[in-house]
C-alpha cells in the first residue's frame, strides 16, 4: 500500500500491507485517528468522532 | 444440491475483531458480504435484498445503528447474531440488571430512579461511595464514583441538565471493593470459551481504559454463572463481565452483545473469531432448514 497524507497534519504515512478499507490508523505525528477509505489509490479521511452510544 | 449460505456482516469500523472474523469467513470459503452500517439502507416495503442473507452478524460500533438494524432484520425474518431482543437487553445496563434479577443471577445491588431527588434518596440508602452509570454506553465511559452527598448532588444535577434524556434515567450501583480486577468471560451459545482477568489500579478495570488482560481459569462456578447469565438475556455471542464481590462472591456486572476480544483471544490461543463464525453458520443453517 502506498503512502497517504494525514488530513490533519500532512504527515506522510505508510499503512501496513494488510490494511483494509474501514480500518482506523493513527497518525504517528499528530495522533489523530484516520479511517482508510480506499486502497487503490490509498486514501484516508479523518475518522468519525466517538459517539455516546459507541461500544461493545 | 444444498444451497450455499450467504452471510452479511454489519460493521462500522474494521477493528482487529472484524479483520479476524473476515479472515475466518474467507478461510472457510463462506459467501459473505461486508455491510458498512453508514452505507446501508432498509426499504421497509421491500425486504427481498436483505432476505438474500441466511444470517447477519451484527458488529456495529454504534448501539443505536446496530439495534435498529437488528429490529428491522428480525422483522424481515432474517436471522441475526445477536437478536434484536438480546441487544435490547444487553445494550441497556438497567434492562440487563432487571433481566438478571428476574432470573435470580447474582449481581451487584442496583437501584433506578427518574429524578435527581429520588436518585439522591436512593443513593443515601446505599451510603457512600456509590457508582452512577449511564444506562447506555461502553468502554467505561461516564461512570462516576460518588464519594459523598455533595458529589451526588453535583453529578445528578449535571446529568439531568447537561445530558440527553437518557441520562435522567439514574442507574445507581453499589460500589464494590474488588481486588483490582474483574473477569471478562466469552460465551458462544451454550459454551464458555475462555476468560481473562482485567487488572487495573483504577476502580474502572475496563481494558478500553487501560486495564491489562491475564488468563483466568474457567472454573465450574464461572461456567455455571455465565451460562445462567447468558440464558437470562436471551443467549448468543456474549461477553459476560464478572466482579468478585467481597460478601456475595462472584457477581455479574454487565453483558456485552457485540464484544471486543482482541485482548482475550491471544491469551490462550482459542480462535474466538472462528467460533463466532461457526455459531453464525449454525444459526443460518438452522433457519434455512426451517424455511
Amino acid at each position: 500500500m502506498k503512502t497517504v497524507s494525514c488530513t490533519e497534519c500532512a504527515a506522510e504515512i505508510t499503512p501496513a500491507e494488510n490494511t483494509e478499507v474501514g480500518e482506523i490508523i493513527v497518525c504517528p505525528d499528530c495522533g489523530v485517528d484516520l479511517e482508510v477509505v480506499s486502497l487503490e489509490p490509498a486514501a484516508v479521511e479523518l475518522a468519525p468522532m466517538e459517539q455516546e452510544d459507541w461500544g461493545e | 444440491m444444498q444451497k450455499r449460505l450467504r452471510i452479511g456482516v454489519l460493521y462500522s469500523r474494521v477493528r482487529v475483531e472484524e479483520k479476524w472474523i473476515f479472515a475466518a469467513m474467507e478461510k472457510r470459503g463462506i459467501d459473505y458480504e461486508r455491510l458498512d452500517d453508514r452505507a446501508v439502507s432498509f426499504d421497509l416495503e421491500n425486504p427481498t435484498p436483505w432476505r438474500a442473507f441466511d444470517a447477519v452478524l451484527e458488529r456495529s460500533i454504534s448501539y443505536n445503528n446496530g439495534l435498529y438494524a437488528l429490529r428491522i432484520l428480525n422483522a424481515f425474518g432474517v436471522p441475526t447474531i445477536n437478536t434484536a431482543a438480546v441487544a435490547e437487553v444487553c445494550g441497556d445496563k438497567l434492562t440487563t440488571s432487571a433481566m438478571l434479577a428476574r432470573a435470580g443471577v447474582p449481581q451487584p445491588r442496583n437501584m433506578a430512579a427518574f429524578s435527581p431527588e429520588s436518585a439522591l434518596e436512593a443513593i443515601e440508602v446505599f451510603g457512600y461511595p456509590v457508582v452512577l452509570k449511564p444506562v447506555v454506553g461502553s468502554w467505561g465511559r461516564l461512570l462516576a464514583k460518588i464519594n459523598d452527598r455533595d458529589a451526588a448532588e453535583a453529578v445528578l444535577e449535571h446529568k439531568s441538565t447537561l445530558g440527553s434524556v437518557q441520562h435522567s434515567v439514574f442507574y445507581i450501583q453499589e460500589y464494590i471493593k474488588k481486588p483490582g480486577r474483574d473477569i471478562r468471560v466469552v460465551v458462544v451459545g451454550e459454551r464458555v470459551l475462555t476468560a481473562m482477568y482485567r487488572k487495573s489500579e483504577h476502580w474502572i478495570t475496563n481494558t478500553a481504559r487501560g486495564g491489562e488482560g491475564e488468563l483466568c481459569p474457567v472454573t465450574p462456578e464461572i461456567e455455571a454463572l455465565c451460562l445462567k447469565a447468558a440464558a437470562a438475556v436471551g443467549g448468543g455471542v456474549l461477553a459476560v463481565d464478572l466482579v468478585e464481590h467481597p460478601e456475595k462472591g462472584m457477581v455479574v456486572n454487565e453483558i456485552n452483545h457485540t464484544m471486543e476480544f482482541h485482548t482475550v483471544q491471544p491469551l490462550n490461543g482459542i480462535d474466538i473469531a472462528d467460533e463466532i463464525v461457526s455459531y453464525v453458520m449454525n444459526a443460518a443453517k438452522t433457519d434455512s432448514n426451517r424455511g
